[in-house]
């Protein structure tokens, strides 16, 4: 197969979906790789570079498409980038399908392969082409580094002959992954970090990463689980949200810089930080919005943009921070590509196999044959959490009542058959047995009755004891041959005798063997 | 002593009978249900020792003391693992000392009809002089004062009785091979198969009404070889996985056919134990059916039934591990189940399993017993053996118990057992074993197998589990391997 990367046409996209060392991997998967013309070079890899890892340049993108099998790219395809898809080609990339409808139907409508990075199931398995996380740890990081950038002072706070400086309080709201990529920058920089999130499990991770938990006293204790969402925070109560913000407008005039991370899926971004709480920020202050793409957590984040307010606060609400790093970025984002080619080419030989039953590939495939396949599944393995036991449904009594009721009834209408079958059966032997049999015929039927009710209730654990006494007390047939051997005749004595014996042995054997077992079941 | 006094102890004897299956409903009751019924049994032996007509009470307190040391020696020499061979082999005496029995009323009949042929009467007709009668013994008496329709009535009882005694001893004996291992455990037919057992069937109940019809005792002879042959191949025709059903099947005949007799001679206390056992007996065949998901009859009829289908190609490989693997895993682990199956009675490892039980235990892990109800070769036969290993019989739970459990347990090991943990029994619906409940050990984080080696269980079906993701094989014998996992344990 042939992995073509184009060279990004979205404005200022420096990325590139393929370096010089994914290449050579995935050559050894049996790839064959092809770059157009000077996609690397905003990221700092040279034509030359691809060339003498065995990469073939290309001239054009229309080329590129033309020739490679697999198209792997960094951002969303444009609409010329998915016309230029042929039946049976793969496109890996960004994609954001819940957004992208009309795209996501056009590529499948060309019959080709997508795959979409940003849906790659957030399980432990997949984790290694989990695009979205090295991209957050990027613009998390980068987030520190811009703020720095427009920040007067030192994040450290020092004592010099030139006088004192205080540290710079930071505070990180969501604790993502590029939530604690920026509370570990800050910190290592020296700031007093401060972080922020809805999810009071995460609260470990931010104080291990050196920033202190800004902790919101809350009774509502039903904030479901971040885990179960795929690691987003889910949408919180209008109460929570109150408290929320009070907690921040109390904090504001504090902070120096703050870091907003939050973000729901399919949502736009919360707004987290109010209008009124940038006025009471003081002057200098940094706002780096990284959830600007969706409108922002400020709500004076403009996209794409760097704002500064009357009041001399500057917000940052620039949507490229890992293009800001484009060689870290790169090939890190080559790297998620290349894992995912490695699961798509289980062989390893160069052919690629599409196993839509499998988990990971299934959940990042929103086209495929024709179709679209968007939104997948639910995963089979529920590897990030198990899910709380699903509430068996209480029935009213009324629902209880009636099913009683009839399953009462079904149990009368059998046993009266029963009754009566049996009933007709004896009666018809008591019509032609003498009295004297029927005596004896009560009590069989009575005794196989009793042993019928009694043995239900024999516990599963004592069935080899219950088969030892019964088979002891089944050579009561000795009562027989005791009767018989004080005959007259020889041969019947001789027979009853063997007979007393055999059950003598049974007797005795039967129910030694049971005490024996039974001696040995003991309690804990 | 009075016919009444008999009567009445057995009575007694009757009630203990039913409250000591009765006290078999729970561990610590069970033992005092034991003395129950020997208190009932001793009362009903002394009782009929003691009644009217009873002749040769010395010799007969001989025979029960012969009989009652050869029964002490097999009861106190036998392993725990071989218990069912124990109760297999007793039945078969039960069915023995029924055809005895029933042969004896026989000789008696003929004996009285030629009384009364010779007195110039017709038996069921006249009535003997009063010193001929006397000259009888008690079980003569009773031959003589029935009447026609009673006679032939105790005819059909007893043909029934020693029809069914036949079956059971024959039966018990090839199934005591099968389970001993003297006798190959395959499902083996005869050509002819069904059709010769139907014959055989057949052909007796003709021979049972020339019987009736006043054709002589060898008729009765030739039935009971018919019977004989029947047990022999009935049995012979059922599966090795099969025998927890054939065992408690046999018990249920044998108690019918001691009921047949106790018809035959007018005995209550022989109708009311013979029905009482042979309930139980019916009612630990269709208990052990139903947990293997199978018809009384299909079992009875022999073996597995063929496929339905294609069976499912199992994927994978068996991958192995040694003891220090399966250590580690333990020592990890929080929560434990442990399924044993009949390799552990094979290998004698019940005191090993108990001994890593404890060890485990002591360090805080939850650790609990798996049982399938088809485990082993006897109804709870497992039970039996993890209890002489003394192991807490509050951890050893049932299949319904404990197979929710499973998905949030750290480990499972399967100690020699196959078909019960064989996923292809939910999977596979082409599978022999379809939809037998099987235990799902397989949704434990981890499974360990102990195992002799890569051969299939004893319904020949391969398992799906050896060659599952998590599921690991500690090959050897399961004894010898745990010895070695023992000391790594800490």
């Amino acid at each position: 197969m042939k992995i073509g990367t184009p060279k990004e046409v979205f404005e200022g996209e420096a990325r590139v979906a393929m370096t010089p060392d994914s290449a050579l991997m995935l050559q050894k998967l049996g790839h064959e790789c092809l770059i157009e013309s000077g996609a690397g070079l905003l990221a700092g890899f040279s034509d030359a570079a691809y060339e003498a890892a065995g990469v073939e340049v290309i001239k054009t993108a229309a080329a590129l498409y033309k020739a490679a099998d697999v198209v792997a790219k960094v951002r969303p395809p444009s609409e010329t980038e998915v016309k230029r898809l042929r039946e049976g080609q793969t496109l890996i990339s960004f994609f954001y399908p819940g957004s992208n409808e009309e795209l996501m139907k056009l590529a499948a409508d060309k019959g080709a392969t997508v795959v979409a990075m940003d849906m790659v199931p957030r399980i432990s398995r997949a984790q290694k082409m989990d695009a979205l996380s090295s991209m957050a740890n990027i613009a998390g990081y980068r987030a520190v580094i811009e703020a720095g950038n427009n920040f007067g002072r030192f994040f450290t706070g020092q004592v010099t002959a030139a006088g004192k400086v205080p540290p710079a309080k930071v505070l990180v709201v969501g604790a993502g992954v590029a939530g604690l990529a920026a509370i570990g920058t800050a910190t290592s920089l020296g700031a007093i970090t401060y972080a922020f999130d809805v999810r009071p499990e995460v609260a470990e991770q931010i104080e291990s990463m050196g920033a202190e938990f800004v902790f919101l006293e809350f009774e509502d204790s039903e904030l479901p689980d971040g885990a179960e969402t795929g690691g987003y925070a889910p949408p919180s109560s209008p109460e929570f949200q109150a408290k929320q913000l009070e907690k921040f407008r109390e904090i504001a005039p504090d902070m120096d810089i703050v870091i907003t991370t939050a973000l729901i899926p399919n949502r736009p971004a919360p707004v987290l930080w109010t209008e009124d709480m940038v006025k009471s920020m003081k002057r200098g202050s940094v706002i780096i919005d990284l959830a600007a793409e969706r409108g922002g957590n400020c709500e004076l984040t403009k996209m794409d943009e760097k704002v500064v307010t009357d009041n001399d606060v500057t917000i940052i609400g620039y949507t490229d921070f890992p293009s800001r790093m484009a060689t870290q970025s790169s090939t890190l984002y080559a790297t998620n590509i290349r894992h995912m080619m490695t699961d798509l080419t289980p062989e390893k030989d160069g052919a690629i196999n599409h196993n839509m039953e499998d988990d990971v590939i299934r959940g990042a495939t929103i086209a495929h044959a024709g179709g679209v396949t968007f939104p997948p599944p639910p995963p089979k393995i529920a590897a990030i959490a198990a899910k709380p036991k699903e509430k068996v449904k209480e029935k009213t009594p009324e629902e209880k009542a009636a099913e009683e009721a009839a399953a009462f009834k079904a149990q009368t209408r059998q046993q009266v058959t029963l009754l009566a079958v049996g009933a007709v059966l004896l009666l018809a032997v008591g019509l032609v047995a003498p009295a004297s049999f029927m005596q004896h015929f009560i009590v069989f039927i009575l005794s196989v009755f009793i042993g019928f009710q009694v043995n239900w209730n024999v516990a599963h654990s004592l069935h080899t004891p219950l088969m030892a006494v019964t088979n002891a007390i089944s050579s009561i047939i000795i009562l027989g041959a005791l009767i018989q051997i004080g005959s007259s005749s020889m041969l019947i004595t001789l027979l009853a005798a063997l007979g007393i014996f055999m059950a003598s042995i049974n007797i005795f054997g039967g129910f030694l063997v049971t005490r024996r077992m039974l001696a040995m079941f003991q309690k804990s | 002593m009075e016919y009444g006094f008999t009567i009445a102890a057995y009575a007694v004897a009757a009630v203990l009978f039913i409250l000591s299956l009765g006290g078999l409903s729970g561990q610590e009751s069970a033992k005092r249900a034991v003395w129950y019924g020997i208190a009932g049994m001793a009362l009903a032996v002394v009782a009929t020792l003691i009644g009217p007509g009873q002749g040769l009470w010395p010799a007969s307190l001989v025979l029960i003391a012969l009989g009652a040391g050869v029964g002490y020696q097999l009861a106190t020499k036998v392993q725990m693992t071989q218990m069912p061979e124990l109760v297999a082999i007793m039945h078969s005496l039960v069915g023995l000392a029924a055809v005895f029995v029933g042969f004896n009323a026989d000789i008696m009949i003929s004996q009285v009809a030629g009384l009364f042929a010779a007195n110039g009467g017709t038996i069921g007709v006249d009535t003997l002089d009063k010193a001929i009668y006397e000259g009888l013994s008690s079980f003569g008496q009773l031959i003589a004062k029935k009447t026609t329709v009673e006679i032939s009535i105790l005819q059909v009882e007893l043909v029934l009785g020693i029809w069914i005694g036949a079956v059971t001893f024959t039966g018990s004996v090839i199934a005591y091979g099968k389970l001993a291992g003297k006798v190959d455990t395959s499902a083996k037919k005869l050509p002819g198969g069904h059709l010769l057992n139907a014959g055989a069937a057949i052909l007796s109940l003709v021979l049972a009404i020339m019987y009736m019809g006043g054709a002589g005792s060898w008729t009765l002879v030739l039935l009971t070889l018919l019977a004989l042959f029947i047990g022999y191949h009935l049995i012979m025709g059922i599966g090795g996985a099969d025998m927890p059903v054939v065992v408690s099947m046999l018990n249920s005949y044998s108690g019918w056919a001691a009921a047949a007799i106790g018809f035959s001679l007018g005995n209550d206390l022989l109708i009311v134990v013979g029905a009482l056992v042979g309930s139980s007996g019916a009612i630990l065949s269709y208990i052990m059916c139903k947990a293997m998901n199978r018809s009384f009859v299909s079992v009875i009829l022999g073996g597995f039934g063929g496929p339905a289908g294609e069976q499912m190609a199992v994927e994978g490989e068996q991958i192995a591990i040694e003891a220090d693997g399966v250590a580690a895993a333990l020592n990890e682990a929080d929560s434990v189940i442990i399924i044993p199956g009949y390799g552990m009675a094979v290998a004698q490892a019940q005191q090993t399993v108990s001994e890593l039980t404890r060890k485990l235990r002591a360090k805080g892990k939850t650790v609990r017993f798996a049982i399938h109800p088809v485990a082993g070769r006897l109804p709870g036969h497992m039970n039996v053996l993890l209890a002489e290993a003394k192991v807490p019989y509050d951890i050893v739970l049932e299949m319904e118990e404990i197979n929710d459990d499973f998905p949030d347990t750290d480990v499972a090991i399967v100690i020699g057992s196959n078909d019960i943990v064989n996923p292809a029994a939910q999977d596979d619906p082409n599978s022999p074993i379809a939809g037998m409940p099987v235990l799902e050990c397989w949704k434990a984080k981890q499974v360990f197998v102990s195992k002799r080696g890569q051969g299939t269980g004893y319904s020949g079906i391969e398992n799906p589990l050896f060659f599952k993701e998590n599921t690991r094989m500690f090959y050897g014998d399961a004894k010898a391997s745990l010895d070695k996992l023992l000391p790594m344990i800490d």
